[in-house]
């Protein structure tokens, strides 16, 4: 595994990594998918979940993305994601804290409307792919 | 004439004056240097951002099933202005520009004979604004300028709402008005257009052209993706507009107060020349009246 891949996560607040990495595998909406080097272009759409770069054939980082966009071309691959939290800086505690705190304001706002129960809700989806990544393999 | 006292006390309150003003420019420079820098750090994203839209927009422009956010309403009588200013004055002209160039904005849509609504962010533009267009203003979002930060929800939150009208059908177009930061002394007034979205157009050399040749795969699809890029977009444009914005203040913030503290420097000096003369004039008059007195004995 020769070549290296340039791997550039961007959110809108700052450049959050861009590393040269051997693989990255990243939560695509209609599965997770693996870029190497030589990556044939793809853009996509992304789902909840982790993104994982790998160094000599080991996992190296795992990052959260609640959402965002994947671009692959031949110069590497570019993730856009409004928000992302690498696993090995969040511990897990203040995740499930996240968790739980969303889950209150779901149950706290049952009066609300629709929209915001819905956005509420997806609040918790969120937050619980967000802690159930730490026991993921 | 005023006497001695008071011109000592014009004299000390100037010199606090200018203190404050010394302060606040040393205070606007360092804000000036986290706002520049967050700029920057706000430019790949909405760089990149541009580039995938451009990759994608190509594919459907002109089409009849292009997104809305893209191709519009296919009317234009409908307009909403965003007007972004700061929350606090003193920073010269920089709140006042902007009411001036969305006023002009008004009037010339207004004469097209559209209809024009606003939503301001911080408080000065809705200040300057509300004697004249107060019926206009639907919504006022104070706070968002003033943070030590530029935070991308506020811009969501913004974004948001406006999505939330355009779905609703309240406006056709929507623009933003904003000052462009240029360089610490110079900012630019600048209308953006938010919806329906300018695409940029991509610009690439030739070599780069040729590495794109190989078409992109899309998951799931180009439309989907699209569906959901354009609203992101509209929250990066919006943040990108704000950050520009904040620079923007600080540097005439800066400029403003470096100009004030120059000027109470001089009017200090006046004010005491002014002082020592009327203590010599009145110290070689009591010597006359002395002098003149022991002549008479």
């Amino acid at each position: 595994m020769a070549d290296k891949l340039q791997f550039d996560l961007v959110s809108p607040e700052r450049v959050l990594v861009s590393d040269a990495v051997d693989m990255v595998v990243v939560p695509g909406s209609e599965g997770d998918f693996g870029v190497m080097a030589g990556h044939a272009p793809v853009m996509a759409l992304l789902r909840p979940g982790l993104i994982t770069t790998y160094e000599n054939d080991r996992p190296a980082r795992r990052i959260f993305v609640a959402s965002g966009f994947a671009e692959v071309n031949p110069g590497g691959i570019i993730v856009l994601a409004e928000n992302a939290d690498d696993l090995g800086e969040l511990p897990q505690e203040r995740a499930m804290q996240m968790l739980r705190n969303a889950e209150e304001d779901l149950q706290s706002a049952n009066a609300a409307s629709e929209a915001e129960r819905a956005r509420l809700e997806q609040a918790v989806a969120i937050a619980r792919a967000r802690s159930e990544a730490y026991t993921a393999p | 004439m005023p006497s001695l006292k008071d011109q000592r006390a014009r004299i000390s309150s100037v010199k606090q004056t200018r203190k404050i003003t010394s302060a606040m420019k040393l205070v606007a420079a360092s804000k000036l240097k986290r706002a520049q820098e967050q700029a920057e750090a706000s430019r790949p994203y909405a760089t990149r951002m541009a580039q995938m839209l451009g990759n994608l927009a190509a594919g459907v422009q002109g089409q009849p099933e292009a997104p809305r956010l893209l191709a519009g309403t296919g009317e234009e009588q409908k307009y909403l202005l965003i007007v972004a200013t700061a929350d606090r004055g003193l920073c010269g002209g920089f709140n006042s520009s902007i009411a001036r160039g969305a006023r002009r904005r008004i009037q010339e849509l207004q004469g097209q004979g559209k209809d024009v609504r606003l939503i301001c962010v911080g408080r000065k533009g809705r200040d300057a604004l509300r004697r004249d267009y107060g019926n206009l203003i639907l919504h006022t979002y104070e706070g968002v300028a003033g943070k030590k930060r530029m935070e991308f929800a506020d811009a969501h939150d913004i974004a948001e709402r406006i999505l939330e009208m355009f779905e609703a059908g309240e406006f056709d177009v929507c623009e933003i008005v904003f000052n462009r930061f240029v360089s610490a002394i110079r900012n630019e007034l600048t209308f953006l257009q938010l919806v329906p979205a300018e695409i940029p157009q991509v610009q690439r050399t030739e070599a780069q052209a040729e590495e794109q040749s190989a078409p992109y795969e899309f998951e799931p699809d180009e439309e989907q993706i699209l569906t959901e890029l354009l609203p992101r977009n509209l929250g990066v444009q919006v943040y990108r507009a704000l950050v520009e914005n904040a620079a923007s203040e600080q540097g005439a913030r800066m400029a403003a107060m470096d100009s004030a503290t120059r000027n109470a420097g001089d009017m200090i000096k006046r004010l005491t020349l002014t002082y020592n003369r009327t203590r010599q004039a009145q110290i070689t008059k009591e010597l006359i009246e002395i002098i003149s007195g022991a002549e008479a004995v």
